[in-house]
């Protein structure tokens, strides 16, 4: 599973990217800055998307006790964090030549920045508890609680009048953007879910080894790899 | 049972008064800081008095979190409590509440003599002093959640603020707006209808969550 979703991922990002630098058509508006949009959108619909995933393992791992769906949740949170940041460093590089300023703080802006912080105290609580199923519980805990600000990011360009610019995308409406845009974009998206999949996986990997390092049958493998 | 949680805290806050008047001082200090940090312009001082008394309430209120819990699970009484038969929630929000009464009142019956240091006009002080009355209990309760999560950790101070602050951040921006709202002469209503709605989601799901983490760090 590993490496298939790996090369997907790279596949994928290669042809995102070449569609994104070569193909696309330059913005009449914005010029060439508004190529960000082809890892700024993707990351920022992953940093959301990966933190309702993480709350519903987190969620399912209290819920039925199951000690692997917490070990997803774990794994996950690191690539979360890393998309959130991403989605936020891209977003002020596009913003200093758009907005002509490199943060200011919107509703959509600062409720992602908020999302960054529920990531990195989900991640330093785990870090500080020893026994690892207290670790797995209070974490669930507190990415739970924290799911409430996803609907508050997602829907913060409606709700509030900000400077951040509404969906061009959805599901309902025909987009409001040339399809090649659409269409590099929508691929490097899929390339991010390759690479998310991928880097959960080899990371649910390490944690399942690293927690089951006592016993008989990692032993053996090790035993294996020598 | 639940008037007695909150007697009984109340009763040993007042046996260790100091706990209680350190943390008013240092809200008080807090905000006496930044007339000396960013100079005493009082037009600026009256633009930024909601953000800085709300700030510093929110640390306040945050400082005080490791006492919720700290001292009954070091003497055990926190274990009898949950090994009760009387339901955890509604002991956790007695708690909650005697928290509030003990570090949140005195913050808000202090928050119109800071105001006034700032020279914010009547109403605004009003606005400013009703919007601590709606939030503080509301840090109490979303506090309850991570004293309980960072019960007897090492660190859990600075872990306790990594993990409330960002939820604290809403009540910062509606209560802070609710002042300035009103100064613009927009009127508070709207902020102060969502910070009542905070209080009363908080009052429903934060005993119950607080108590669900604290069997978790308890176990």
């Amino acid at each position: 599973m590993i490496p298939l979703f790996s090369i997907a991922a790279i596949l994928l990002c290669a042809a995102g990217l070449y569609i994104g630098f070569f193909v696309a058509p330059t913005d009449f508006q914005q010029g060439e800055a508004y190529r960000i949009i082809f890892i700024h959108v993707p990351a920022a619909w992953m940093s959301m998307f990966l933190y309702v995933v993480m709350a519903m393992w987190s969620g399912i791992g209290l819920a039925f006790n199951t000690r692997l769906s917490s070990m997803i949740a774990t794994a996950i949170a690191p690539t979360g964090a890393m998309f959130t940041f991403l989605a936020l460093w891209t977003g002020a590089l596009w913003g200093k030549p758009m907005w002509g300023t490199w943060w200011v703080w919107d509703a959509r802006l600062t409720s992602e920045l908020i999302l960054l912080f529920l990531y990195i105290g989900f991640m330093s609580l785990q870090a500080a508890i020893d026994d690892p199923r207290r670790a797995d519980k209070a974490g669930a805990m507190i990415a739970l609680v924290g799911v409430v600000n996803i609907p508050i990011i997602y829907f913060s360009v409606k709700w509030w009048n900000t400077l951040h610019q509404g969906a061009s995308v959805s599901i309902t409406q025909s987009p409001k953007m040339a399809t090649t845009m659409l269409t590099g974009m929508l691929i490097m998206s899929l390339a991010c879910w390759m690479y998310a999949i991928a880097v959960v996986l080899i990371r649910t990997r390490a944690v399942i080894l690293e927690r089951e390092r006592h016993t008989v049958w990692v032993g053996e493998l090790q035993g294996a790899a020598r | 049972m639940f008037l007695w949680i909150i007697q009984r805290d109340l009763l040993l806050a007042m046996r260790r008064r100091s706990d209680v008047l350190t943390t008013l001082f240092f809200f008080v200090i807090v905000v006496s800081l930044f007339p000396l940090g960013v100079g005493p312009e009082m037009a600026m001082l009256r633009i930024m008095a909601p953000g800085v008394v709300w700030v510093a309430a929110l640390l306040a209120s945050m400082l005080s979190l490791g006492r919720m819990f700290a001292s009954d699970h070091l003497d055990g009484t926190l274990e009898q409590m949950l090994l009760s038969p009387q339901s955890l929630p509604l002991l956790v929000l007695g708690k909650a509440l005697a928290h509030w009464l003990v570090t949140g009142v005195p913050l808000v019956l202090m928050a119109p003599v800071l105001g006034i240091q700032y020279d914010l006009p009547g109403d605004a002080l009003l606005v400013l002093t009703a919007s601590l009355l709606l939030g503080t209990p509301v840090l109490s309760l979303i506090g309850a959640i991570g004293a309980a999560l960072t019960l007897g950790l090492r660190g859990g101070g600075v872990l306790v603020s990594l993990l409330v602050l960002p939820l604290y951040i809403p009540v910062l921006i509606f209560g802070a707006g609710a002042v300035e709202a009103s100064t613009a002469g927009l009127g508070a209503g709207a902020h102060m209808s969502l910070l009542g709605a905070f209080l009363l989601a908080s009052l429903v799901l934060a005993p119950w969550t607080a108590a669900l983490s604290l069997r978790i760090s308890m176990e």
